[in-house]
């Protein structure tokens, strides 16, 4: 059998939501778990959970033929012999140390020169945490988080600590870091964000927390693109989430009201006839007029431009076509289609692309 | 100038450091990290010098120690000699009424190192005692320095424990206090006056060294104020 990380915990802080987390996860590749949600879902909490910072109520922890956690049996592993490489959000790094100190500080640890120039620490060396920017803290984290030879990797928020267009660099170089096995062999890592550009960006897998659940775990493209429910469909950013009813099932579609609108979308296994409608913004197509050319869209909806809101180079466009639906457009069609607030237009949304789940 | 009391005293304020440094820094710990319900009342008790009248914590260390108590039978078993009034009962008894001054400013500074750095240690596989040493200590520096000095000033100046504990008996016991007080009872004023002014001058320097720590007047790392 495979070496899996598999965690299965409640934990009730005073006064905080109940958190429950059940997950698994190989522990011989170098994959990267998100571990998604909003702030305040209970996700730092179940990396100091798998770190051994915090005790859970109950439940259990294992890693490979380890047990961590278990609290039926009142196993409770200490933090020293999880060898679990855990970076806090601001990094906390040893600031009477220097670089070199900091990186070799680990029981097991060196700061051999390879691995200094690995993390192109090499010219740094010598200087102590607040001589260093954001940026670097990170790498003399990670260097000596992965110095102290971890089975596994723990990030919180890694990249929240840093300015913006430091942000976008360390976003691709971590990515690479972790990919790149620095320590010759795969160290898988959690990440916890709760920014959905870096979930995209730096997740094999994902988990979706919500109020202190684990609600959907999967490949990051299916869950975003296929959430479980509302609340996970809210939590990853579709646009438009909307109450409807099912009028109708025929060969593999079916028909939706939502208001006094009538869609078409693909049918999932869902008996419930009370569902939501999930729509992303940018599978919502916008046409001035009515054209006669047939296309494959299966929904065409007038509608009532309600609002313009420029986001860099797009648009999003708030829609009324009874019900509310937005859509995202660049801002060059929206210049040459005169996009207005009150203008009337026609919304085209595929079948394929309105995601239906369940409702209650 | 008596300085024999002066030496004596200088003898017993550094001893009585030293050893508050060896008992205050394990009980700074255990009282900034103990998740213990009733630590309060070890907090009261290790503060309980500072409200006490110096005759009453040294009426009670003079019986604890003296030849019937356990604690004096014991180290007259062991050394065949007795506590009350000796260099080593004086000894025990500065540790005892000293003991705040060394260990609040202690724990005030381990409770102020971030505790994700104490974290971040026991991540990287050290163990609770090496991230003590390793990073608590090493980061409270300031205040260690702080409780050893406010320690060795207030054993410098103490009277009414000495008093009753050790009594008066010279190149023993006998500390630049109550060769102050001597002094003024034989109405030898100028020796009085002397021992006074060098007394004040040793405390104003230390409580200046103190406090010019705290605001980080100098390095205490070398690459402070850079």
């Amino acid at each position: 059998m495979a070496s899996n990380l598999t965690v299965d915990v409640r934990k009730q802080h005073a006064g905080g939501p109940e958190i429950s987390a059940a997950l698994s996860l190989p522990l011989d590749t170098h994959s990267v778990t998100v571990l998604f949600g909003p702030s305040g879902a209970g996700k730092t909490t179940v990396l100091r959970l798998i770190a051994g910072l915090d005790t859970p109520d109950c439940g259990a922890i294992r890693c490979g033929d380890e047990v961590w956690y278990d609290g039926a049996r009142g196993i409770r592993l200490p933090p020293q012999n999880r060898r679990v490489g855990y970076l806090a959000q601001d990094y906390a790094l040893f600031p009477h140390l220097t670089v070199r100190g900091n990186v070799a500080y680990g029981v097991r640890s060196r700061a051999s020169p390879d691995l200094l120039a690995r993390f192109d620490l090499t010219d740094l060396a010598d200087r102590y945490p607040r001589q260093l920017s954001g940026g670097q803290m990170q790498r003399v984290a990670l260097a000596r988080a992965l110095a102290a030879h971890p089975r596994l990797l723990l990030l919180d928020e890694p990249l929240s600590a840093l300015d913006a267009p430091t942000r976008l660099r360390m976003r691709a170089g971590l990515r690479q870091l972790l990919a790149s096995d620095p320590l010759g062999s795969p160290v898988p890592a959690i990440i916890v964000t709760h920014a959905r550009t870096e979930a995209l960006a730096l997740g094999d897998s994902i988990a979706i927390m919500i109020d202190g659940k684990l609600r959907q775990a999967g490949a990051v493209e299916s869950v975003f693109n296929c959430p479980a429910d509302a609340d996970v469909a809210a939590a990853v950013g579709v646009e438009t989430i909307c109450p409807a009813r099912v009028l109708s099932r025929s060969a593999g579609l079916v028909t939706l009201e939502i208001g006094h609108a009538r869609l078409v979308a693909v049918d999932t296994e869902e008996a419930s006839e009370e569902v939501f409608a999930c729509i992303r913004a940018e599978s919502v197509t916008i046409e001035r007029n009515a054209s006669d050319n047939p296309t494959s869209a299966r929904n065409h909806l007038p509608a009532r431009i309600v609002s313009v809101i420029p986001e860099g180079p797009l648009a999003r466009v708030d829609l009324d076509c009874g019900f509310r639906l937005t859509a995202i457009v660049t801002r060059q069609s929206e210049g040459e289609m005169h996009l207005h607030e009150g203008e009337r237009v026609t919304a085209v949304v595929k079948a394929t692309s309105i995601r239906i789940v369940p409702r209650g | 100038m008596d300085w024999q009391a002066i030496w004596l005293s200088l003898r017993l304020s550094l001893l009585t450091t030293l050893i508050l440094l060896a008992v205050g820094l394990p009980a700074a710990h255990w009282l900034t990290f103990s998740p213990r319900r009733w630590k309060f009342l070890v907090e009261a008790v290790v503060a309980l010098p500072l409200v006490l009248p110096p005759t009453v914590l040294g009426f009670y260390i003079l019986l604890a120690i003296g030849p019937h108590s356990p604690a004096g039978r014991l180290y007259a078993a062991l050394t065949g000699g007795m506590l009350p009034f000796s260099f080593q009962g004086l000894l025990v008894a500065s540790v005892l009424y000293s003991l705040p001054f060394a260990v609040q400013p202690f724990a005030s500074g381990f409770a102020a190192v971030d505790r994700k750095l104490i974290e971040a240690s026991w991540c990287l596989g050290v163990s609770r005692a090496a991230t003590f040493f390793r990073v608590i200590v090493p980061l409270s520096v300031p205040s260690i320095v702080t409780g050893m000095i406010l320690s060795f000033a207030h054993t410098l100046g103490e009277f009414g424990v000495v008093l009753m504990v050790g009594g008066n008996l010279a190149g023993i016991t006998r500390t630049v206090s109550i060769s102050i007080y001597d002094d003024v009872q034989a109405l030898n004023y100028g020796a009085a006056m002397n021992t006074s002014l060098l007394l004040l001058g040793i405390s104003f320097l230390v409580l200046a060294i103190t406090y010019g720590l705290r605001r980080r007047v100098w390095a205490v790392w070398p690459t402070y104020g850079e």
